[in-house]
């Protein structure tokens, strides 16, 4: 019944004499988080890049939202619908925290050279409407009062949610995440996992990489499990809890601390 | 909002009447202050480039060279003295009206830019910057050489006899009479310069503020992210390298005509390293720090030429004004970058923000 | 056959000077990513030491090769002195800095040594003493110098010096390892502040040398004459693939040998048209060329963008 958001199959991809992807492939439904775990250099990022155009991979294929898509230029893949988060955070640190967020809905408006240098009435219009939607956005991560500083200037904690609010401006089917939570505290990551349910309660199809087991356990419908650039492992969260190959490779140490 | 309204009205008399005043000292002192315009002019378009866009142009003087010798071709007697079906085609000489070649100029400028940064916007930054300087020095050399085997340029000695300006009837090279009063002819181009600037400005302020504006810094910030963003980088750095070139090639035209003269020397690197210099030391991507800082670099040393003329005696001829003139530049490079490494007047910040409460420790 | 070999030799010379100086760039380049604007201005300044001690000394009796051998420690001394304080003073407080302010520092000083330079030495041109016998050697035609031969002899010598510098000492190591990453560097107790003046001091020795070899093929010597073979030797470096030392030497070679084959003949080939008064277009549109078919240079490792 539900539709298919992302499909993604046989997904390989080789760094010289290391494979950090063999065959991979996910299904993502429209309104589930789907969560992408697995050890550090397991090649979750790597998955990130090649879905969103940044690196070309060697083999698979991609559908989003029903239609085939070629992952090879990244602008594209952001305009046909999957806005990301990058896990060492990159903003545009010396644009304001609304600037970045209205940088965000470049690729959902239209205005060009004319309109700029003219200040047409239709371009006014439309610049109005971009710092609505992004005033709006920076509220609804919470992080509305700091609109006017510079993004290098805000904490490690709201510079990933004005990632997210960024992300969310391209009106995306997909927003990945990659490590969200990673650098924040108990605290924070309360916020963060609220905010997260907010943003799939509202409708939107994520797609989460995690660390943080607990995190990834609570939030996601299913997940699938890296390691080594392959596939070890794909199913709800309690399937893969009760995977031997997870325990082995990667919960392992997760269950100790349980 | 009247008060401000009365602080821009006072400022623009003052502009408008500068002139006026300076040229009692002599018209010498006109000359400079609209040499400071055109780099000012120079300055704003290689802003979008180098500020907006964060593409590092070593090469912008080759946009000024196209436009200043579209304009130096098409209106002085060069061509139909060396090409005779040209001047059978116009049999009273070849007398380009502005309106004709001040776009053309600015038109074959942007195309040039465009030529060139299709191939290379793809490069690292660095690397632009030396192939961005290679193409500066390709003009140079076939304004230097271009007179061989057919004479286009004339080679070193330039082009000379260009017309001057010619607007609503208003003939740049003579004084203008107005009612017993007489207004020289530098002072004319000042005027025309300073509402180049002013209209300039106003666009450079348009684009910083709109879709484009933002995507441009956005690749200057962080070039992936903005790709994530759907930004499609390469068409908006050819669109900061045309509209930046665009600049230069009117620009150009105003120096032509403004000289009377062009030749392969105006257009050197050491002039391309200006004006960047003149971007970064003011305040890259800020408008009033990249105005303040060609008018402090085209301007002041040239002030210092007419004050430090006796230096010369003094030093035995080691010293002379071109000289210090010279050192000064350098120097000012080196103290104020490292004094200000954000350029002297950087845009304005809303200070550190505080964390969320949320995310409090 | 001995116009193409006399034109081969003399960009195989250019080119070997390029390299020298085209290393310096690359190097620091690779350590901290600045373009050293100001490298041809220390190429020049080494020259002009030379030249000094050279003039000063003609009276001595002893023979020119000895001078030039004995003025080549000095201008090393002075360049390496000198390229020393330059990092110390205006590029290490702006390693935090934007991107473009140390380039822009780069440039001051290469305008304040160039200006400096012109208030020592005055501006005029001064014809560097031929303290070698200038005859071109006879190989079934001249077809090469004496200077020529032995500008191409001490490249090698140098070029393996540094190969063994670099490769095999604990000084090359650390350059190494902060080229790669001057963070992991430093937690591996490599010292960056001291990698990179040695970086500063080698890149200096290295021009100096170029600038008396300059001097010596050319003949003259004048404030602005570190400008072109700097340029040139940058342009050489990026060629190469920027940050690679075999890359320098090679784009280096390269660019020498296109200056010189393309100058030599496309004048006759296009019957006077375009004449060696193009051989910077050559220059350029070689670069041009191979970075447009090849972006990251001949040598240089494709880098993909990490996310
Ligand atoms: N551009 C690249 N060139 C070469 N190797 C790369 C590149 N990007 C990633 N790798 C390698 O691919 C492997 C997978 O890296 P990846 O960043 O995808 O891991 P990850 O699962 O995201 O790890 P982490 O949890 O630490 O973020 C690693 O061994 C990494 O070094
Ligand atoms: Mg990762």
């Amino acid at each position: 019944m539900s539709e298919v958001v992302l499909e993604v199959k046989g997904v390989s991809k080789r760094f010289g004499g290391l494979q950090a992807l063999s065959d991979v492939g996910i299904r993502i439904e429209r309104g589930q988080v789907y969560g992408l775990i697995g050890p550090n250099g397991a090649g979750k990022t790597t998955f990130f890049n090649v879905i969103t155009g940044l690196y070309t991979p060697d083999a698979g294929s991609f559908q989003l939202g029903g239609q085939p898509y070629k992952p090879t230029a990244v602008h594209e893949v952001a305009r046909q619908g999957i806005a990301r988060t990058f896990q060492n955070i990159r903003l545009f640190p010396e644009m304001t925290a609304l600037e970045n967020v209205m940088v965000g809905r470049h690729v959902r408006t239209h205005s060009g050279l004319v309109g700029a240098l003219f200040r047409t009435a239709k371009f006014k219009a439309e610049e109005a409407d971009i710092a609505a939607r992004a005033h709006e956005l920076l509220d609804y991560v919470g992080i509305r009062r700091l609109a006017e500083y510079k993004s290098r200037t805000l904490s490690y904690g709201d510079q990933r949610r004005l990632e997210i609010a960024r992300a969310l401006a391209t009106e995306p089917k997909l927003i990945a995440l990659d490590e969200p939570a990673a650098g924040m505290n108990a605290t924070e990551k309360v916020v963060l996992r609220e905010l997260i349910d907010r943003i799939r309660k509202d409708g939107r199809t994520i797609l989460l990489i995690e660390h943080d087991v607990k995190l990834v356990m609570g939030l996601c419908d299913r997940l699938t499990v890296l390691d080594y650039g392959r596939q070890i492992a794909e199913g709800t969260p309690g399937e893969v809890q009760r995977n031997e190959k997870v325990i082995e490779a990667y919960l392992g140490a997760g269950h100790k601390t349980h | 909002m009247k008060n401000k309204f009365a602080v821009f009205l006072v400022c623009a008399v003052a502009l408008v009447a500068l002139p006026l005043f300076v040229q009692q000292f002599g018209q010498g002192w006109v000359r400079i202050l609209a040499t400071a315009l055109l780099y000012t002019l120079l300055a704003l378009g290689l802003n979008i480039i180098v500020g907006y866009a964060g593409l590092l142009d070593l090469g912008y003087v080759a946009f000024y060279a196209v436009g200043a010798y579209m304009y130096a071709l098409l209106a002085s007697p060069h061509l139909t003295e060396t090409f005779p079906w040209i001047a059978a085609m116009f049999p009273k000489g070849l007398h380009m009206p502005i309106w004709v070649v001040v776009p053309l100029g600015a038109g074959l400028a942007a195309l040039a830019g465009v030529l060139l940064g299709t191939p290379v916007l793809k490069l690292r930054g660095d690397y632009l910057a030396i192939v961005t300087l290679g193409f500066g020095e390709i003009i140079r050399v076939f304004m230097n050489n271009l007179e061989h085997p057919v004479n286009i340029t004339n080679g070193p000695r330039g082009l000379d006899r260009i017309d001057p300006f010619t607007i609503f009837g208003v003939n740049f090279g003579k004084p203008l009479v107005v009612g017993g009063f007489s207004i020289a002819s530098v002072t004319l181009y000042y005027w025309l310069f300073l509402a180049l600037v002013v209209g300039s400005v106003v666009l450079c302020h348009r684009l910083e503020l709109s879709r484009i504006g933002r995507a441009w810094m956005a690749i200057r910030e962080d070039e992936i992210a903005a790709k994530a963003m759907g930004i499609n980088t390469r068409n908006m750095k050819l669109l900061a390298f045309g509209m930046g070139a665009t600049f230069g090639g009117v620009s150009g035209s105003m120096f032509a005509a403004f000289q009377g003269f062009v030749s392969p020397e105006s257009f050197s690197l050491m002039e391309s390293i200006m004006i960047v210099a003149m971007v970064v030391l003011g305040g890259m991507g800020y408008l009033p720090g990249v105005i303040l800082g060609a008018l402090l670099l085209s301007a002041l040393p040239e002030v210092l030429r007419y004050v430090a003329g006796p230096l010369q005696h003094l030093t035995d001829g080691r010293l002379d004004a071109s000289i210090l003139r010279q050192l000064l530049i350098a120097l000012a490079m080196i103290v104020i970058m490292l004094l200000r490494p954000r350029g002297l007047m950087p845009p304005p910040e809303h200070g550190k923000a505080a964390p969320s409460p949320a995310t409090a420790k | 056959m001995d116009y193409f070999l006399e034109l081969f030799f003399g960009g195989l010379t250019r080119g070997s000077i390029y390299a020298l100086i085209a290393l310096g760039y690359t190097m620091v380049y690779g350590i901290i990513g600045l373009i050293n604007f100001a490298h041809g201005e220390v190429l020049m300044i080494g020259a002009l030491v030379s030249w000094t001690f050279t003039t000063a000394m003609a009276g001595s009796g002893m023979p020119g090769w000895v001078l030039l051998l004995l003025s080549v420690p000095l201008a090393v001394l002075v360049c390496c002195a000198l390229n020393f304080s330059i990092e110390k003073i205006a590029y290490r407080p702006l390693r935090s800095a934007p991107r473009l302010s140390p380039l822009i520092t780069a440039i001051g000083m290469s305008l304040l040594l160039q200006t400096l330079a012109m208030i020592i030495w005055k501006p005029n041109p001064k014809p560097f003493p031929t303290l070698l016998p200038p005859d071109p050697i006879d190989l079934g035609g001249p077809v090469i110098t004496i200077t020529q031969c032995l500008i191409l002899g001490l490249t090698v010598v140098i070029l393996s010096a540094l190969m063994w510098l670099v490769n095999r000492t604990k000084l090359g190591r650390a350059m190494r390892a902060t080229a790669e990453n001057p963070r992991v560097a430093g937690l591996m107790g490599v010292k960056p502040d001291f990698v990179i003046s040695a970086t500063f001091v080698i890149g200096a020795a290295l021009a100096a040398v170029a600038g008396i070899m300059w001097a010596a093929n050319y003949g003259t010597v004048q404030h602005t004459m570190g400008f072109l073979p700097g340029l040139k030797a940058f342009t050489a470096a990026v060629l190469g693939g920027i940050g690679n030392l075999a890359g320098a030497v090679v784009g280096a070679l390269v660019l020498g040998l296109v200056e010189a084959l393309g100058a030599g003949y496309l004048g006759e080939l296009t019957g006077g048209v375009f004449g060696s008064h193009y051989a910077d277009v050559f220059a350029f549109a070689t670069l041009i060329l191979v970075l447009t078919l090849r972006p990251q240079g001949l040598l240089g490792e494709r880098v993909a963008d990490r996310a």
